[in-house]
C-alpha cells in the first residue's frame, strides 16, 4: 500500500465519521465507559493484589526447637533453614528474648518468671519469612521435616483465604471486562456497519474501477480504530483524575490502608488502556467488514 | 482482445433462466462494436461477465488472451483497472464535486496524488468540462453527468471501454455529443463496447452490431443496422 493511499484512507476516515457524528460520538462514549469500568476493575485488582503482597510479606512462620537441642545446635540449625528455597528472612529467637517479649506484653506489674516457678518453660525457635505467600504452607512441611525442630505454626487458613480472595477478584475482574469488552465491540461493529451501508454506492464503485479490497478497508479500519482510540483517551484522562484525588484523599485519611502508587504499574494500565480501546475498534470493524463488503 | 467461446450462462434459482446460451465472440483491439437487442436478450449478463463480477456457467473468456476463468479472486481488481465503465444512470457520488468524482477512480488505484491532481483537469479537459471542476453533480445537466462519468471510466487509461445504455437517460442531441466523445475515446485506439436500445444511433453510426436475443446470439454484422 502506498504512503498516498494511506493519505487517502485517513481523509475518507475523518470524513465519514464528520457525517456519522452521532453514531460515531456514541460509539466513542461506550468505548470511554467500558474502558473506564475496566481501568476501574483492574485498579482494583491491583490494589487487592497489592494489599495481599503487604499482607503477605508480613506472614511468618514460627519453628520451635526441641528442649533437648544444646544452644549452640540451636544457633547451628540456621543454615538449614536458609537452605530452604523460597525463605526470605530467617531470625533466631531466643528462649530468653522470648521470655522478654512475652514480659513486655503482659506487663511491669507481674513477674511471669515468677509465675512459673523461676523455670522459662519457652523453647527456642526460629522466625522465618517466606518470599511468596503461596510457598508458606510448603516451607513450614519442610521445616517440620527437621529432626531438631519440635514443632511449626503459621498464620494456617489466614494465607489461604487472602489468596483465595485475590484470585476471586482476579477471576470477577476477567469476567466484567470480558462483558463490557464484547458490549464495546457489538458497537463499534454496529457504527462501521452503518458506515459500510451509506458508502455501500461508493464501494460499488470503487470495486468496479479496480479497488483492491484492502484499499476500500482501510478507511472503515481506520475509523474503528480512531473510535476506540479516543475513547480509550477520556477513559484513560477520567481515571487517572479519579485515581489521583483517591490516593491523595487515602494517603491523607486512611494513611494505614496500603493503597498502590507505583507510577510505572499505573502507566501501564494507561497504556494496556490505549492498546486495548485501539484492538477493541479494529475487532469490531473487521466484524462489519468481514460480513458486509460483499459487494 | 476479447474471446467468448461456447459461453453459457445459467441463473439457477427459483425459475431456471438462461441469460446466455452458447456464445461465441471475438473482439478485437480497437473495435468499436454495438450491443443490441431487447430487455432480457442477455446484454447485461454479457457485460457482467466481461468485468468478471460473474463467472460463466460453461465455456470460455479470454480477455487480452488471459482467461477470466483462471482469474484468482485478488487479481481481480487489477483485471478491472484495464476496463472503463459508462453506465445509464451515471452512478456519480452526489455529495463529490465533479473533480472529486474523477480523481476518486484513481486514487481507487492507489494512484499518487501528485499525478492525480496533474491528470484529472487533463482528462475533464477531453470530454469538455474543465470549466466544472467544482460543480456538484445535481449543477450539471444530464448529459454533462454523462461526460463526467466517461472520464472517470477513462481516468486510468483502459483497454476496453463498456457502456451499459450510455444514452438511456439522454435526449437525441445530448445522446449524440455523448457518442461522438466514445467515438473520440474509440480512436485513440480503445475498444469501446456500447449496449443500447437507440435503433437511429446505431443506424448512423455504421459499425459493428451484435444483436442478442433471449440469450442468443441471432446477428454479427460488420457495418451493421439494428
Amino acid at each position: 500500500m502506498r504512503l498516498s493511499s494511506f493519505e487517502y484512507a485517513f481523509r475518507d476516515a475523518f470524513r465519514s465519521m464528520k457525517r456519522n457524528k452521532v453514531m460515531c460520538i456514541a460509539s466513542i462514549a461506550t468505548v470511554a465507559v467500558s474502558l473506564l469500568i475496566l481501568g476501574c476493575a483492574w485498579l482494583l485488582v491491583l490494589n487487592s493484589q497489592h494489599l495481599a503482597n503487604v499482607m503477605e510479606s508480613e506472614l511468618e512462620i514460627n519453628a520451635y526447637i526441641k528442649q533437648d537441642v544444646t544452644r549452640e545446635d540451636a544457633l547451628n540449625l540456621r543454615r538449614k533453614f536458609e537452605a530452604i528455597g523460597g525463605v526470605a528472612q530467617v531470625t533466631f529467637v531466643s528462649k530468653e528474648e522470648g521470655l522478654k517479649g512475652l514480659q513486655e506484653r503482659f506487663g511491669e506489674d507481674t513477674s511471669i518468671l515468677d509465675a512459673l516457678g523461676g523455670n522459662n518453660p519457652l523453647p527456642d525457635m526460629y522466625r522465618l519469612k517466606a518470599k511468596i505467600a503461596e510457598d508458606v504452607p510448603r516451607i513450614a512441611g519442610e521445616v517440620e521435616e527437621i529432626p531438631e525442630v519440635e514443632n511449626v505454626r503459621y498464620g494456617q487458613g489466614l494465607v489461604e483465604r487472602l489468596l483465595a480472595l485475590t484470585n476471586w477478584m482476579r477471576t470477577v475482574g476477567v469476567v466484567i471486562v470480558v462483558v463490557i469488552g464484547l458490549a464495546a465491540i457489538f458497537l463499534i461493529a454496529t457504527s462501521i456497519r452503518i458506515t459500510v451501508f451509506a458508502r455501500r454506492r461508493e464501494i460499488g464503485i470503487m470495486k468496479l474501477v479496480g479497488a483492491t479490497d484492502w484499499y476500500i478497508r482501510w478507511p472503515f479500519f481506520l475509523e474503528g480504530m480512531m473510535v476506540g482510540l479516543v475513547g480509550a483517551v477520556l477513559a484513560v484522562l477520567a481515571l487517572h483524575v479519579f485515581y489521583a484525588n483517591l490516593v491523595q484523599n487515602v494517603v491523607l485519611t486512611l494513611n494505614f490502608l496500603p493503597i498502590l502508587r507505583d507510577t510505572n504499574i499505573i502507566l501501564n494500565v494507561y497504556k494496556w488502556l490505549l492498546l486495548i480501546g485501539t484492538f477493541l475498534g479494529a475487532v469490531g470493524s473487521a466484524i462489519s467488514l468481514r460480513r458486509f463488503l460483499k459487494v | 482482445m476479447i474471446q467468448l467461446f461456447n459461453v453459457s450462462k445459467i441463473y439457477q434459482g427459483e425459475v431456471t433462466v438462461e441469460a446466455l446460451k452458447d456464445i461465441n465472440l471475438h473482439i478485437k483491439r480497437g473495435e468499436f462494436v454495438f450491443l443490441v437487442g431487447p430487455s432480457g436478450a442477455g446484454k447485461s449478463t454479457l457485460t457482467r461477465l466481461l468485468i468478471r463480477e460473474e463467472l460463466p456457467t460453461e465455456g470460455q473468456i479470454l480477455v487480452n488472451g488471459k482467461s477470466l476463468l483462471r482469474l484468482r479472486e485478488r487479481e481481480v481488481p487489477y483485471y478491472r483497472r484495464k476496463i472503463g465503465f459508462v453506465f445509464q444512470d451515471f452512478r456519480l457520488l452526489m455529495e463529490r464535486t465533479v473533480y472529486e468524482n474523477v480523481a476518486f477512480a484513481m486514487e481507487a488505484i492507489e494512484m499518487p496524488r501528485h499525478e492525480v491532481k496533474e491528470q484529472v483537469p487533463a482528462i475533464l479537459e477531453m470530454v469538455g468540462l474543465e470549466d466544472k471542476l467544482n460543480f456538484y453533480p445535481h449543477q450539471l445537466s444530464g448529459g454533462q453527468q454523462q461526460r463526467v462519468c466517461i472520464a472517470r471510466a477513462i481516468a486510468n487509461n483502459p483497454l476496453i471501454v463498456i457502456a451499459d445504455e450510455p444514452t438511456g437517460n439522454l435526449d437525441p442531441d445530448t445522446s449524440w455529443e455523448v457518442m461522438n466523445l466514445l467515438q473520440a475515446i474509440n480512436k485513440r485506439g480503445t475498444t469501446v463496447i456500447t449496449a443500447t436500445h437507440d435503433r437511429d444511433i446505431v443506424n448512423r453510426m455504421q459499425k459493428r452490431v451484435i444483436a442478442l436475443d433471449a440469450g442468443h446470439l441471432i446477428r454479427d454484422e460488420e457495418r451493421g443496422e439494428y
